[in-house]
């Protein structure tokens, strides 16, 4: 269509880009260099790199690493059954299902089934193991934090699979391929833009994890949008807040980058 | 491209429909009137009885609305935009919001049921002369603990007793660094105030190893999780206490004896305020004795309302967890405001004792 | 006889999936009918958390607004998210295609407390007054670059011929957009919208951030009543509204297969995700 067309389809979108996207970009860098007192300062950044800040970047990254390796180890092979499961929309929908119920309350939910009087430990009660702590360990967080993240895997992974060639499969069996090396040399690199999309869905949402780092690690875990979200409701220092929030969107850039093409992500 | 139309015409008239819906209910309920009275407060920390009553009495319509924290509260306030008439802020919340210009004076004249409140209560350092706030709710910060699942010989009358080694990870503390940090400093001998920089080392130096026995921090769950024996004790707030006693009543609750920190909750009128004469017939409404001492025995929490306490039940108004005897309460403090620097800093050092494992 | 063993065991490990899935949700929903008053104990059966929650006024208000909130903030980003699709189609250089796809991308990965918390600044520079207007602002801006991403690669699937023959054919700009484009697009039309809506539905902390004056969602006042302990009440509420969405799916999933459009509006995320993908591949 002609240029002339082209820039009414812009103009609306521009607006929403410039109000939304931008403004808010900018006033996060600009809040940054502002620290509590008001005063113009570049402290923010130098506090970022104390050990406090290093080492809970160090540990989100770690902690949304195994979240992100988890997920897609489960999901993977989920996404796998459901392109064979008869009715496979309907199990789609299904799997999409879960993320309409508010997350605080599965989260509360699961506080009561892992909770020391829960069903999991009368369960293992049950079979002689005796009750374990469950809640507000490592485990927890990161069992509770796949279990949010899943839908978002499995989606991306199985839309790749679907637009697989089955004759493909067939022709490496055929070949002599045995499953696992069909597996590893034609339907794994195959799907591998939906692995990508999917890692990206978890990945980044992973490092900014914070109400269950609080409600299942009870604190033990602590992620960089933990200390957003202090920063922002609690201390009120916006600037410290927005310097991690600018940290982040830097992340963010180069983890879109580094996928080697721009890619869109799922949050 | 019709049944495109057709459907958005069908989404448009449903949601127009559940909005005229909406505002059907609201005027139906004399939520959009105008005489109305916006109050900003805690969750559930009023006896909704009394709301009613003072609808009654008043031909005033209450639109009532919670917060969870101060500084959720005081963000909105200060943003503007929004119109509540009184709200409940915590003392160290009502000095930064004097100081940010976010409150109305109170003009005593309109308030007669003051004369109430006891002297103790009035003329402190965080609202000299009460200019500007009126006590509503008063407590303490100490330890709710399980007397059959602590080890032998631990009442908790000290700090120190939660760094015995045979409690094992099973301590929980409230999400807040005033009082985490606070507890600390107090078990060294230091005020809650202290600013001192070597002070507070030596207090997060402590508190780290302390982390072998925290099960986990938490924020309003921890009631919760109380009164489920989740924990064997737990730092808490002491009408946090009053509520997971009730639920649980194996549970117990002590102000250890290096002194801890005193708190208030008052109400004050917002800048934003739309109807002042709605709001000064509420707040005397609730200083009359009658009404704060039901409203006392609904919430749990301790009244500063000397012509009240009399009208409580036995059991509560001699309950020295609840109304600790002067001598107790001497060792009390107040938070003083720190400024928004070294606040800040206690949340670093907060930040800093979550992040240390054992 | 190998072929039918693995189709078992890859069902077995489906239904373990969703065994765990729904766990927490069945949890909830079983406690709703405990006249125990705590998730914690079941004491007995009782219906009278459902009548709470019909005999509370504010409560129907809240769900209303919430729903008015949802679709309208659906219909409205679907409509710039369509345009936003567009633009970017028929933008001709790749550097501003690039552009404008990640300044699209940085909403839906930023943080949703970041996103919040500017979205306050913003509001207030402004002087929005916080409550109704803002929230639907709010939830507007952020469900745009999702249908953006839905709608996108159903246009890159239209083959430039078929809108050359109907510029052939004499057909005006206008005439090809609704006669062809629209037309074609329109499954991804739909998936956005009914993302959109799943978006906000979904949304706490955005809302939460630039809510005020006595307006609230769902999720803002389940988060405030959940934190004074949990009033089962809110279970029973939970229940009906996983209920009622169960019938929304049901319906429509039969209402889509009829007309053959399911299969792209239920592979929504992940179709979007894939599109973008396929945006940035030359």
């Amino acid at each position: 269509m002609s240029a002339r067309s082209r820039n009414l389809f812009l103009v609306p979108y521009t607006l929403w880009i410039v109000l939304f996207v931008a403004a808010p970009i900018a006033l996060i860098a600009y809040r940054s260099l502002f620290d509590v007192e008001g005063a113009l300062t570049l402290d923010n950044y130098a506090r970022f790199f104390t050990p406090v800040y290093l080492r809970m970047t160090v540990s989100s990254f770690w902690y949304a690493l195994l979240i992100t390796l988890f997920s897609l180890l489960v999901a993977y092979p989920a996404a796998w059954a459901l392109t064979r499961a008869k009715h496979k929309q309907l199990w789609l929908l299904l799997i999409i299902l879960p993320t309409w119920i508010n997350l605080l309350l599965k989260v509360y939910a699961f506080l009561g089934i892992f909770g020391t009087y829960g069903s999991v430990n009368q369960l293992l009660e049950l079979v002689g193991i005796g009750t374990q702590q469950i809640l507000f360990t490592d485990f927890s967080f990161v069992f509770v934090s796949v279990y949010i993240f899943i839908p978002f895997m499995i989606l991306p992974i199985f839309n790749a699979l679907e637009e697989l060639n089955p004759s493909l499969v067939f022709a490496a069996r055929d070949l002599g391929a045995s499953a696992w090396t069909t597996f590893a040399k034609v339907v794994f690199p195959l799907t591998i833009d939906g692995v990508k999309a999917g890692c990206q869905a978890v990945f980044i949402p992973a490092l900014s994890l914070f109400m269950i780092t609080r409600l299942v690690a009870g604190n033990r875990v602590i992620t960089l949008g933990t200390a957003i979200e202090q920063h922002f409701l609690v201390t009120q220092d916006w600037g410290m807040g927005s310097t991690i929030a600018v940290f982040l969107i830097l992340v963010m850039v180069a983890i879109m980058f580094a996928a080697g093409q721009r890619k869109g992500v799922i949050r | 491209m019709k049944s495109l139309i057709r459907s958005f015409a069908a989404i448009l008239v449903v949601a127009l429909g559940c909005l005229y819906l909406t505002s059907w209910l609201n005027s139906s309920q004399g939520y959009s009137g105008a005489n109305t009275l916006t109050i900003y407060n805690w969750g559930d920390y009023i006896d909704p009885e009394l709301l009613e009553e003072f609808q009654e009495e008043t031909g005033i319509t209450v639109i009532y609305q919670t917060f969870d924290s101060n500084e959720a509260m005081m963000t909105k306030i200060q943003q503007g935009g929004t119109t509540y008439d009184v709200a409940m802020p915590s003392e160290y919340a009502i000095d930064k919001m004097k100081q940010e210009g976010l409150l109305l004076p109170i003009d005593h004249a309109r308030l007669p049921n003051l004369k109430h409140i006891d002297e103790r209560f009035l003329d402190l350092r965080f609202d000299p002369g009460n200019g500007y706030s009126v006590p509503y709710f008063w407590g303490t910060v100490g330890i709710v603990y399980n007397p059959e699942l602590v080890p032998d010989g631990l009442v908790f009358d000290s700090w120190d007793d939660l760094w015995d080694p045979r409690l094992g990870n099973g301590l929980m503390l409230v999400d807040g660094a005033r009082e985490v940090i606070g507890f600390g400093l107090n078990s060294l001998g230091y005020s809650l105030n202290d600013t001192n920089e070597a002070h507070l080392q030596e207090a997060l130096a402590k508190l780290q190893k302390l982390t072998p026995n925290v099960k986990a921090i938490v924020g309003d769950e921890i009631k919760m999780l109380l009164a489920n024996e989740e924990a064997t004790a737990g730092v808490v707030w002491s009408g946090d206490a009053a509520e997971i006693m009730d639920e649980n009543d194996k549970l117990d609750y002590v102000i250890p004896k290096e002194g801890s920190n005193v708190w208030f909750d008052n109400m004050v009128i917002p800048r934003t305020a739309r109807n002042l004469d709605g709001a000064y017939r509420f707040m005397d409404f609730m200083l009359e004795p009658e009404h704060a001492a039901r409203n006392a025995e609904y919430v749990g929490y301790s009244t500063p309302n000397k012509d009240a306490v009399p009208l409580l039940p036995e059991e509560i108004r001699s309950d020295e967890r609840f109304y600790p005897p002067p001598q107790l309460t001497s060792r009390l403090e107040v938070y003083d405001n720190l400024g928004k620097r070294m606040l800040s800093h206690y949340n670093e050092l907060f930040l800093e004792f979550k992040m240390h494992r054992k | 006889m190998s072929e039918s063993r693995r189709w078992r065991w890859s069902n077995l490990y489906l239904i373990a999936v969703f065994a765990i899935m729904y766990a927490p949700i069945f949890y909830l929903m079983a406690y709703s009918f405990n006249s125990g008053g705590t998730m914690h104990g079941y004491d007995g059966f009782t219906l009278d958390w459902y009548r709470e929650v019909f005999a509370d006024t504010r409560l129907l208000i809240i769900v209303l607004n919430t729903l008015v909130i949802a679709l309208l903030s659906g219909l409205l980003s679907t409509v710039l998210g369509v345009l936003g699709a567009l633009a970017i189609h028929e933008a001709r250089r790749r550097r501003t295609k690039n552009a404008l796809l990640s300044f699209n991308n940085v909403l839906i990965v930023s943080p949703d407390v970041i996103i919040g918390a500017s979205f306050l600044i913003l509001f207030t520079m402004i002087g929005i007054r916080l409550g109704f207007v803002s929230v639907l602002l709010a939830h507007i801006a952020f469900s745009v670059p999702i249908v953006v991403l839905m709608v996108l690669p159903k246009l890159q699937e239209m083959s430039p011929t078929l809108i050359d023959a109907a510029r052939d054919l004499g057909a005006s700009r206008w005439q090809v957009l609704t006669g062809v484009v629209l037309p074609f697009i329109k499954p991804g039309i739909f998936a956005g919208f009914f993302m959109a809506l799943t978006y906000s539905l979904d949304d706490f902390a955005v809302t939460f951030f630039v809510t005020g004056n006595g307006f609230s969602t769902l999720s803002v006042e389940i988060y405030s009543r959940a934190r004074q302990g949990i009033s089962l009440s809110i279970n029973a509420l939970s229940t009906l509204i996983f209920l009622f969405t169960m019938l929304l799916v049901a319906g429509y999933y039969f209402l889509t297969r009829r007309s053959g459009t399911g299969a792209q509006a239920a592979a929504g995320r992940g179709g979007a995700a894939r599109g973008a993908a396929k945006e940035g591949t030359p």
